[in-house]
């Protein structure tokens, strides 16, 4: 083992693993998903117009659904869940904890904070479509309407990118080896929140809006393909270890081209495989979307 | 003992002075120094660490066992009874219940004939500038007036961002508490005077124990002795690892190693996890602003598109005004062209 070491291709080889598994893909998904999907209902109520409004919607209940399944997640997957509380509060002084330098310490805030804000969102939609009573409706109209819409805009980016900086702040094969996850995490939460926007959305609101966001998952992929190809091109003798065997299979079928190639084409012809060619692509893309996160989170793992 | 060169605090570690009472403002100079809350016969505060010979280490192991003996951890490694055919060496790595690792390096001829051991025993490094510490999010690990970094498994909360963040791979879940766990350098032992176990174990002197700046100056004094030794053309010189400020500070467990530190699976130049942090949050910031502008730039294009639509619609409808048999209007009636 030790003389593997010595011919180690870079320091981060010399580390142990955290054993981030599934539970943290699963996480990075949804997380990604929830601050994409904000991102694009923040941008429809803010730039947008009147019609915009039924699919602006959509996102903010996508991004609640999203974040109160991830968030629990992170907990479960604490060694000891039942002290999650001591990233929020100091467990001896009782004073808030935060650490401006710790990605982990910042992100726990960025997801409270979002929860926080999706929430209130959400209220306000509800009470739109009288689900609840009417007093909510102010929550998504005039001025506090719109200043909730771009926090969860901007929250919703910063909790689609953050991911990438938890995992580049460490010392680990890949993560710490390349500059550019913080912004593939981003790029591919914005894709999976525009999908999702696109299943759920697809069909039930402005015509204008789907074409926007499907616009958006456009060009989201393509620079996701892009940021991918220079990953892979600056990672030198890393490649191998990394991608050569499994992994490797998984980002070349699974997320180039189940998940980026076949939805970009059915984007571009959308008669291809008939009606259902926008919602069948959406669908790939949370699929690749997912096994993005698996690849760059086990991939490194297992070293 | 040749090794246990730092002083009991007992008679160094001063009073608090007298502070003037009646609510009069304290000047800074007569609040008490950080010694004087330490407990009786506790070392004074001042930067204590290793500095670990490997050139003399036998590989016997003692440390490993008085580590384990003086910290409670369980000498079952893990239920792990098979043996790792790895050398000499079983319990394999430091992790969560093995705070001292002794590595055995084998460099021999194919046939055995020729060659020579290298042993080391490996701790944490209780690095001036320490990853753990950095990324740690509840605060668990901490700095102590000794210049050591110490988790508390109290407040840790199992997040594992310290294991990946270290860049030696010193820490891990100990499966007893389920916290991160590693080497303390006997914080319990400093605050009654006594030395690390493994160092007071080690019978070779290879681990010593003592004020970093005086370690440092044996372990220079050390390196020359060896240096003006004979030695094969083809080995590599002895330097020390660490004990320098290139890298993280300089660690307060230092080494004097015999050949290239990734022989002795150390890296060569660690890092602070921070340090990726800038490139990485620069370009993500970057692509975020980009996001924004591309999804401004397409609800603005579907604008001028409608506006497009609903002037043609407009125009249409002018000329089916102008002479309701016409579908298609004539050029020179289009108003807006
Ligand atoms: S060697 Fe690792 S565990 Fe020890 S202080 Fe440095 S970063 Fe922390």
């Amino acid at each position: 083992m030790l003389e593997l070491l010595a011919q180690a291709p870079s320091d981060t080889f010399f580390t142990h693993s955290p054993e981030w598994g599934w539970l943290i893909v699963f996480y990075f998904f949804l997380g990604g998903l929830a601050g994409g999907s904000a991102f694009l209902a923040g941008m429809l109520d803010l730039f947008g117009v009147a019609a915009d409004r039924s699919m602006a919607r959509v996102g903010y209940f996508i991004a609640l659904v999203a974040i109160a399944i991830s968030g629990p997640l992170l907990i479960i997957d604490l060694n000891r869940p039942e002290r999650f509380w001591h990233m929020l509060i100091q467990s001896e002084t009782g004073g808030l904890m935060v650490k401006w330098y710790s990605p982990i310490s910042i992100g726990i805030w960025i997801v409270s904070l979002f929860a926080l804000f999706v929430f209130l969102a959400s209220l306000g939609a509800l009470a739109e479509l009288g689900k609840i009573p009417e007093a909510s409706a102010a929550l998504a109209r005039g001025w506090l309407g719109k200043v909730i819409a771009a926090v969860c805009l901007i929250l919703g980016l910063m909790l689609a990118g953050y991911t990438g900086g938890v995992l580049a702040a460490t010392n680990r094969p890949l993560w710490a080896d390349s500059p550019w996850i913080g912004l593939l995490f981003l790029l591919s939460g914005v894709s999976a929140g525009a999908a999702a926007m696109l299943i759920f959305g697809w069909g039930r609101t402005n015509a204008g809006s789907v074409a926007w966001i499907d616009r958006m998952d456009i060009w989201t992929i393509l620079l996701e393909l892009l940021v991918l190809i220079v990953i892979a091109a600056t990672l030198g003798s890393l490649l191998g270890p990394l991608w050569g065997g499994v992994w490797g299979i998984v980002l070349v079928v699974g997320v180039v081209v189940i998940g980026a190639l076949i939805p970009l084409l059915f984007y571009w012809r959308p008669r291809l495989v008939g009606r259902w060619s926008i919602p069948t692509a959406a669908a790939l893309v949370l699929i690749g979307s997912f096994l993005l996160r698996a690849v760059i989170v086990l991939s490194s793992e297992r070293i | 003992m040749a090794q246990q060169s730092a002083t009991p605090a007992a008679t160094t570690a001063a009073p608090p002075s007298a502070t003037p009472a009646g609510g009069t403002p304290v000047p800074l100079a007569s609040i008490p120094p950080a010694s004087a809350y330490a407990p009786p016969g506790a070392f004074p505060p001042e930067p204590l660490g290793f500095y670990t010979d490997t050139s003399v280490c036998i590989g016997c192991k003692a440390c490993e066992v008085a580590c384990k003996n003086w910290n409670g951890l369980s000498s079952r490694n893990g239920g792990v009874n098979t043996l790792s055919g790895d050398s000499y060496d079983n319990t394999r790595r430091l992790d969560g219940q093995h705070w001292r690792h002794v590595k055995f390096i084998e460099q021999f001829s194919e046939d055995r004939t020729n060659g020579r051991w290298l042993m080391m025993s490996d701790v944490c490094k209780h690095c001036v500038q320490a990853g753990c510490l950095e990324v740690c999010p509840t605060g668990a690990i901490m700095r102590t007036e000794y210049d050591t970094v110490v988790i508390q498994a109290d407040v840790c909360n199992g997040c594992r961002d310290c294991i990946g963040a270290c860049p030696f791979g010193v820490i891990d879940i100990n499966p007893v508490n389920n916290t991160a766990m590693k080497c303390t350098l006997c914080y319990d032992r400093l605050h009654r005077g006594m030395e690390p176990a493994c160092a007071q174990a080690c019978p070779t002197a290879s681990i010593q124990f003592g004020p970093i700046a005086e370690l440092k100056q044996r372990a220079q004094a050390r390196l020359e002795q060896l240096k003006s030794q004979p030695r094969p053309e083809s080995r590599p010189e002895p330097r020390l690892y660490g004990a320098d400020e290139s890298f993280l500070g300089g660690l307060n467990a230092f080494y004097l190693l015999d050949d290239e530190p990734e022989v002795y699976g150390l890296p060569n130049h660690p890092a602070l996890p921070s340090q990726h942090l800038p490139a990485n949050v620069g370009l993500a910031a970057v692509g975020a602003v980009g996001v924004g502008l591309l999804g401004l730039l397409g609800l603005r294009k579907r604008r001028m598109d409608e506006f497009a639509a609903e002037a043609r619609a407009e125009q249409i409808s002018d000329r089916g005004a102008t002479d309701p048999g016409m579908t298609l209007g004539s050029d020179e009636e289009a108003p807006h062209a």
